[in-house]
């Protein structure tokens, strides 16, 4: 669509799932290498940095409606700018829970979100659905859990102020609140925690047939429900803390722009227009809105998708947003792996000491893979 | 006519001679840019840091020492060493049982050879992801999974491999108990020695070549293995320290340079790049070492 408009053609090259990195490496070695790419998070950043431009005062730049999806590097240069960004919380079937006997009115913190949860799970037999989509372990499903809710615990560690930079250590202060909500979701689902490490359960559509009233997922689950479950919302993780009345939902991005600082003066322009295209022109903006949800410029098109909107409405309303401090995550790949394993183990045997090694793993980890990274 | 064709043939002879480089040429060229180079290359950059290959600084033996005081590579190790030992032994028995099987006449034998050859013609990482639906399938009627127990992980790869490598195995049996003269058997026959004794007097000793070069391609391909591996279980279960590090605990040599190259810091490329270099002398010295060793067990005709 911009080589037709403006004949300036464009390559993209795609990596296949989880290897970005890998084909980013290859890529920037070759001698004409990529102009536009992605640095989503701080842990990329510091890698990626020398080869990032810095976008202060650029167009594009002046373009963006807020600086929250902003990424800088320990410079204080900002090495790449969000072109849309996400929520993720919990999705609710509405009409389900109503069938149920309850409102989505009610859940209004842990205590009554686990009161819907376990008396719809209890009853699965006789509703014919159950409360929890299956929280499956497997690599495609297991983000859900290692990468989404344990934002829970990052967020409110956090106490208010929040990271610019990966922290060295976690406390784990509030592994108790995660263990909550993991419990409530592991322990009222579809599949039992103990045939989780396989997978192979399709949680998405278990969710859009009805089949179950809560998901933990995020706003790009919108497009592929809308059909089946129109009026569906998102609510917040509510996992037990004080004034979680207040919560909003998880809002972040990892998708991020950066333009590559060895590139010549001349693609850097043209990759600035490119962007710049992107962000203002309507069909464009349309186009990348409807497929990433929302896009936080100011000329862009306006975001259809109900579960950003019930982001937007938490926020109206004074509820406090959650930032993904989950992208903070040191040597992501490596952290989530780890966790994976120990949830396993929690899984197959909810014990104590199961679980003392899933703390661990989240908190000690952590500042493992802090290491393993800083040197 | 005579003439002519010692002219021509001369001239085909004088030409080769000269533009032989030419011919040669591509071959070299090929194996020079796809495998001397990177492999000089590599040797190189074991001892750099480096983030994009063509930016490298170099920083002497620090990666060794970091590849050899890592727990997780000394675990992968022995772990990858068990393994290659016990798949090589399952495999060469289980091929050399096979191929004495089907050469005795079995009706439909050439059907089964067919039949055992084909895993072979797999991907190994298509092998690891249908054998890993087979072994979750199983597993999960337990309630448990390959997942979750390193026990189930390392047997599940064995029996993976054996799967995959029997086959091949066989078909280099099968030539060598072939190459058996028939003389020989029936000297043995009529000097009255029973059907164990002709196997491990007799066929053994002359099949030996086979069982060298079975040998050495299941050792290797177990110290190697990698696809399999990634896919089955990509290491999984980890023991996780009480300081949070972690051993993966199904994890072998070849995974465990991968991972160190991907899934850490940029400091560690390097200590990729030294282990890999390990690994080869590792691979390269164990086979020269088991080529020789059994060498001098085979029997000339």
């Amino acid at each position: 669509m911009y080589t037709a408009e403006t004949g300036v053609p464009v390559k993209v090259v795609t990596a296949s799932a989880g290897t970005y990195n890998q084909q980013l490496t290859a890529e920037m070695d070759k001698a004409a290498p990529p102009t536009l790419f992605v640095i989503g998070n701080t842990a990329a950043a510091r890698d990626w940095a020398d080869y990032a431009l810095d976008l202060t005062g650029t167009p594009i730049e002046a373009e963006l409606n807020t600086d929250a999806y902003n990424i800088y590097d320990e410079s204080g240069k900002l090495v790449s700018i969000g072109y849309c960004y996400e929520c993720y919380g919990i999705i609710v079937n509405p009409t389900l829970v109503e069938k149920a006997g309850h409102k989505v009115e009610d859940i209004k913190d842990f205590e009554s979100l686990k009161t819907v949860v376990e008396d719809i799970h209890a009853r699965a037999a006789e509703l014919g659905f159950d409360a929890f989509t299956s929280c499956d372990m497997d690599s495609s499903s297991s983000w859900r859990f290692t990468g989404h809710m344990a934002n829970l615990e990052y967020y409110y560690e956090q106490e208010g102020k929040t990271w610019t930079e990966c922290p060295p250590e976690l406390t784990g202060k509030y592994m108790e609140n995660f263990k909550n909500l993991y419990d409530l979701a592991i322990n009222n689902s579809l599949t039992a925690p103990t045939a989780l490490a396989n997978g192979g359960h399709d949680a998405s559509e278990e969710f859009r047939s009805g089949k179950a009233a809560f998901q933990v997922q995020g706003s790009w689950e919108y497009e592929g429900l809308k059909e089946q479950v129109p009026n569906a919302v998102m609510i917040p993780y509510y996992c037990g803390v004080e004034g979680e009345e207040k919560a909003g939902l998880n809002c972040g991005t990892e998708n991020c722009w950066a333009v590559n600082a060895k590139a010549s003066a001349e693609d850097q322009q043209a990759t600035m227009d490119f962007m710049v295209w992107c962000v203002t022109n309507p069909e464009a903006s349309r186009k990348l809105v409807d497929s990433f949800g929302v896009m936080p410029y100011k000329s862009a098109a306006e975001s259809t998708n109900t579960f950003l909107a019930n982001a937007n409405q938490y926020a109206a309303d004074g509820c406090y947003v959650m930032n993904w401090a989950t992208n903070f995550q040191p040597n992501v790949d490596e952290y989530r792996a780890t966790l994976v394993s120990a949830l396993n183990a929690y899984n197959a045997d909810q014990s104590d000491a199961n679980w003392e090694t899933v703390k661990t793993a989240f908190v000690q980890g952590w500042a493992v893979q802090y290491k393993a990274v800083n040197g | 006519m005579k003439k002519n064709k010692q002219i021509g043939g001369s001239t085909i002879h004088v030409a080769t001679r000269r533009w032989w480089p030419l011919f040669l040429g591509p071959v070299v060229a090929a194996f020079i840019i796809g495998f001397v180079w990177p492999f000089f290359q590599g040797i190189y950059l074991s001892f750099c840091s480096f983030k994009t290959v063509s930016n490298a600084t170099f920083v002497g033996l620090q990666n060794y020492i970091k590849a050899f005081s890592d727990v997780s590579f000394r675990h992968a190790f022995w772990y990858t060493a068990l393994f290659a030992v016990t798949s090589l032994v399952i495999i060469n028995i289980a091929a050399f049982a096979v191929a004495y099987a089907l050469t005795k006449g079995i009706r439909g034998s050439n059907l089964f050879r067919t039949v055992f050859f084909m895993p072979n013609l797999i991907g190994g990482i298509v092998l690891g992801y249908i054998w890993s639906m087979i072994f979750d399938g199983i597993l999960s009627r337990f309630n448990t999974s390959i997942m979750v127990n390193a026990k189930f992980g390392f047997w599940g790869l064995i029996i993976l491999v054996a799967w995959q490598q029997i086959g091949y195995m066989m078909i280099i049996y099968i030539a060598g108990l072939q190459a058996v003269p028939g003389d020989i058997l029936e000297a043995a026959d009529i000097d009255g020695a029973t059907g164990w004794q002709t196997l491990f007097r007799v066929i053994i000793p002359n099949v030996m070549p086979s069982i060298t070069i079975c040998m050495f391609l299941s050792l290797t391909n177990g110290f190697k293995l990698f696809d399999q591996n990634l896919a089955l279980t990509a290491g999984q279960p980890f023991m996780i320290q009480p300081d949070g590090t972690t051993v993966k605990q199904t994890e072998m040599l070849a995974l465990n340079i991968y991972n160190t190259f991907y899934t850490s810091s940029v400091a560690s490329q390097g200590t990729a790049q030294a282990k890999a270099v390990i690994f080869f002398i590792l691979v390269a010295g164990l086979s020269l070492l088991q080529l020789s060793f059994t060498r001098k067990k085979e029997v000339q005709q």
